[in-house]
Order: structure tokens, then C-alpha cells, then sequence
């Protein structure tokens, strides 16, 4: 019998579950248990209690998000967009479980008083048919719309969403004022990840303490495995065990990618740290040693590059100049490193959402981990990847 | 500690790069000549100055703000 794949199925069922097989599995709706103002407290202080982080990728505690969105006619928007394309748990979960976003979705529109909720995908999303589906079987107390995004990688960012829905305008509007204060049409907005939706149904039913000795993670892992895909594994397993959970690697591994395309990248002896520890979604690439990172980098800049909202110029014009710096390095350019140096530290921080960071982030750590790579190409103008495959 | 610190709005600036001149100390330009701020609060001998770059800005992306 082979050990490799044993799904928790926690939140990830294996098969599309309806309402029906989702109440089998789960139990009946917890709305009832943390209704009223006492019951608000109550729900508030037990995602407080479970620890729960936001699942986007930027980990803020949900409890301190919830309890933020104060004031009348407050709107909850679940975020199932999943800008990034090495992530693929959100379309997962929507697609096989939309019941339990779906409660999530409750659960957060009852706690923060809100009149109405809106869960947003990518336009032409695979996802929307099964979360249609499930509307239509629920009898909810509060109504929530499906409404598609530009499928710009952009414009799944908080306010980005939040100024798409007030506007029709899907560009990121700076951080202030936040959504909880003023969000879509002026009122207090609350934006959670699906995933982080889905958790807020599992907390509401098991109670704090029991959520937290059986948390999961749903994980996107790619690259070079033989089951590339999402995966559900307890929290806080080693990133070199999710590769085993999804099937394992087909030829020896260089480095993984962690935390999607703005993520970091991280040496396989370095695999043995948990997810929660790399900042960014939960995504894990796996690169074969007879690739080059440097190449697959590269490429990465240039996309980041070009999905800039050309809005703030450290971005507008950071981006394009790294990109280019790293494809000149590819290139053997001995000077690329040198501007790299330079202009790498200069962008983070400077724009409206975190997107230059993001780059940033991928970008130099790249520098570090192949660094061996870096000396052939510029001294040598040789790509490591060919001596790596002749070995 | 009271004090005051700068912040650019970094979708309303449009690299007038005024800023930097009239706060050289604190502001300095990007090869884009988009600003880039010193950290932490300004120095309370540059205020004034500070104020005045702010104001100087034509896109209203400078601010200074008094910080606690």
C-alpha cells in the first residue's frame, strides 16, 4: 500500500459536496449559536481564541479584522479571485466545497452586522458554476452576490476590489482609508479570503481549542512532482513533507518557490522550515536541479512587470528596469548585478499595495539562493543547468 | 514623543521632484525622479521647510503629519 497521499480531508472534500453531503459531513448550519450582540462577542473572542490568519497571503489575525468593521450597513466581501497563478486552493475550495466558504461568508456577515456580501472571482472563473449551484440551495439570512474580477493579478488586492466594486475601476487605491472604516460605497467592508471564510465555519462548529490541535493548510504545490496539485496537510509540517504529500519530486530539487510570485525563494537544504514561517500565499514551487533559476526568474520579473497597475512609478518603473536587469543577467550583463543592488532595495514600500514588494521579494532572494548561478553567467556567460545535467 | 513625518501618496505624485528640492536633507529622487523619503520623524529643525515642501508639491502627494 502506498503512503505518499493521505488527504485530511478537513476542509478539502475529495468530490463536489451539495448541501446535503456538505451538512453530512460538517452538521447543520452554526449561524443560530453566535447570534445577537452577545453572540457577536462570542464568535469574535473564538476566532481570537483559534489563532486564525488571514489565508491571502498576508496572515493578519481574522479577529482583529473582524472586530475592526464597526457601524451600520457593513458589507462582507470574500476574495476568491486568487490572482496568482501557482495558487490554486481558493478555485479548489470554491469548486469543492463552496457550502463551507459559503457559511464562512454568514458567520462573518452576522458578526459584523453587514447587509449584504459579495464573493468575488476572476471573470470566466471555473469555480462560479459551483458556487451558483450552492446559492441556489441555501436559504440564507444574508444575500450575497457573485461578481467577476478582471483577471488582472492586481486586481484581487483589498482595496483593489474594494474600489472595483464602489467604481468599476479594479486598481489598487492606496491604504487609507482601509475597508473597515470606509470600504465599498463608504461603508465598512470586511475583505477575507475564501480560505480564511472556510476556517471561520470550521471554528464556529468545533470551538476554538479543538480547531487548533487539528488545523490544516491547503497548499498548492507545483513544479517538479508527480501530483502536482492542492494538497491538505496539518499545519505547520515542514515544507519538504509537502512535496512527499504531493506525490514527491520527479528528479532531484535546486530550490522551492514559497509564497507565489512575489514569493521567496528558498534552497532545498533550507526546506526544512514550516509555510507559516515564508510570508506570501500557501504555495510551494519545486525547481529541478536542470533548471535554471535565474531564467525562471526572470521571467517571472517580466510578468510581475507587466501586470504594474502603472499607477505609483516606483512600480511603473522599478519593475520593468528590474526585469530587464535580470534578463540582461541571464544574459551574462556584468554589470546587471551592480543595478540590481541597487535598485532592488529602492522599491519596496513605495507603492499603493505590496505588488513591488512582492517582485522585490522574488528577486532578491533569487540573487542569494542562486548565487553560484549568477558567477556562471556573468564570468563564464554560461548557465549552470547544462554542467548540472551532464553531472 | 510627538513629532512630525512625511508621507507620499504614491498614485497621486507625478515626479514633479519639487519636493526634493526644497527638502534636499530629508527627500531625495529615484533615477525615475520619484521621491524617496528619509526614515523616521523630521528632524524638528526642518519643519518648516518640511511644510513648505509639502505645499510646494503640485499633485497634493506630500503630506506632512504629526505623529505621537
Amino acid at each position: 500500500m502506498t503512503t505518499v497521499f493521505t488527504p485530511m480531508a478537513r476542509t478539502l472534500p475529495s468530490h463536489r459536496q451539495d448541501l446535503a453531503a456538505h451538512e453530512r459531513t460538517h452538521g447543520g448550519s452554526p449561524l443560530a449559536a453566535f447570534s445577537g450582540a452577545e453572540g457577536r462577542r462570542r464568535f469574535v473572542a473564538e476566532v481570537g481564541a483559534a489563532d486564525l490568519r488571514g489565508r491571502g497571503g498576508a496572515g493578519f489575525p481574522t479577529a482583529r479584522k473582524l472586530a475592526a468593521v464597526q457601524g451600520r450597513r457593513a458589507v462582507v466581501v470574500a476574495n476568491g479571485c486568487e490572482g496568482d497563478p501557482l495558487s490554486h486552493k481558493d478555485n479548489a475550495l470554491l469548486t469543492l466545497a463552496p457550502h463551507l466558504v459559503l457559511d464562512g461568508v454568514q458567520l462573518a456577515a452576522q458578526a459584523v452586522a453587514a447587509t449584504e456580501a459579495v464573493l468575488c472571482v476572476h471573470r470566466g472563473s471555473t469555480a462560479i458554476a459551483s458556487v451558483l449551484a450552492a446559492l441556489a440551495e441555501r436559504r440564507d439570512p444574508t444575500p450575497v452576490r457573485v461578481v467577476e474580477i478582471p483577471p488582472r493579478y492586481v486586481a484581487s488586492e483589498e482595496s483593489a476590489l474594494v474600489n472595483y466594486l464602489t467604481t468599476g475601476d479594479a486598481r489598487p487605491a492606496g491604504k487609507e482609508p482601509r475597508p473597515a472604516e470606509r470600504g465599498v460605497g463608504g461603508r465598512p467592508t470586511l475583505v477575507d479570503n475564501v480560505d480564511t471564510l472556510a476556517q471561520l465555519a470550521l471554528v464556529a462548529r468545533t470551538g476554538a481549542d479543538a480547531y487548533r490541535r487539528s488545523r490544516t493548510d491547503l497548499v498548492t504545490v507545483g513544479g517538479a512532482v508527480r501530483g502536482p496539485g492542492v494538497v491538505e496537510v496539518q499545519a505547520g509540517l515542514p515544507i519538504s513533507d509537502l512535496l512527499v504529500r504531493a506525490g514527491g519530486a520527479i528528479e532531484p530539487v535546486q530550490a522551492v518557490l514559497v509564497g507565489g510570485y512575489g514569493g521567496t525563494w528558498l534552497p532545498w537544504a533550507a526546506t526544512g522550515t514550516h509555510l507559516g514561517a515564508v510570508p506570501g500565499i500557501a504555495s510551494v514551487y519545486v525547481l529541478p536541479v536542470s533548471a535554471c533559476g535565474l531564467h525562471f526568474t526572470a521571467k517571472m520579473l517580466a510578468q510581475l512587470a507587466g501586470e504594474s497597475a502603472r499607477q505609483c512609478g516606483p512600480c511603473m518603473f522599478g519593475l520593468p528596469a528590474i526585469a530587464g536587469d535580470f534578463a540582461a543577467l541571464v544574459q551574462g550583463d556584468t554589470d546587471a548585478v551592480a543595478r540590481l543592488d541597487r535598485r532592488l532595495p529602492l522599491v519596496t514600500g513605495r507603492g499603493a499595495c505590496a505588488h513591488p514588494d512582492g517582485a522585490v521579494r522574488l528577486g532578491a532572494t533569487a540573487l542569494g539562493v542562486f548565487r553560484d548561478d549568477v558567477t556562471s553567467h556573468v564570468r563564464h556567460r554560461r548557465c549552470l543547468t547544462r554542467a548540472r545535467r551532464a553531472a | 514623543m510627538t513629532g512630525h513625518r512625511l508621507t507620499v501618496d504614491p498614485i497621486g505624485c507625478r515626479a514633479h521632484g519639487l519636493c526634493a528640492e526644497a527638502l534636499p536633507e530629508a527627500i531625495g529622487l529615484d533615477e525615475w525622479g520619484y521621491p524617496v523619503l528619509a526614515n523616521g520623524p523630521v528632524p524638528p529643525g526642518l519643519v518648516a521647510e518640511a511644510r513648505r515642501a509639502a505645499a510646494a508639491c503640485p499633485a497634493l502627494a506630500l503630506r506632512l503629519r504629526k505623529v505621537h
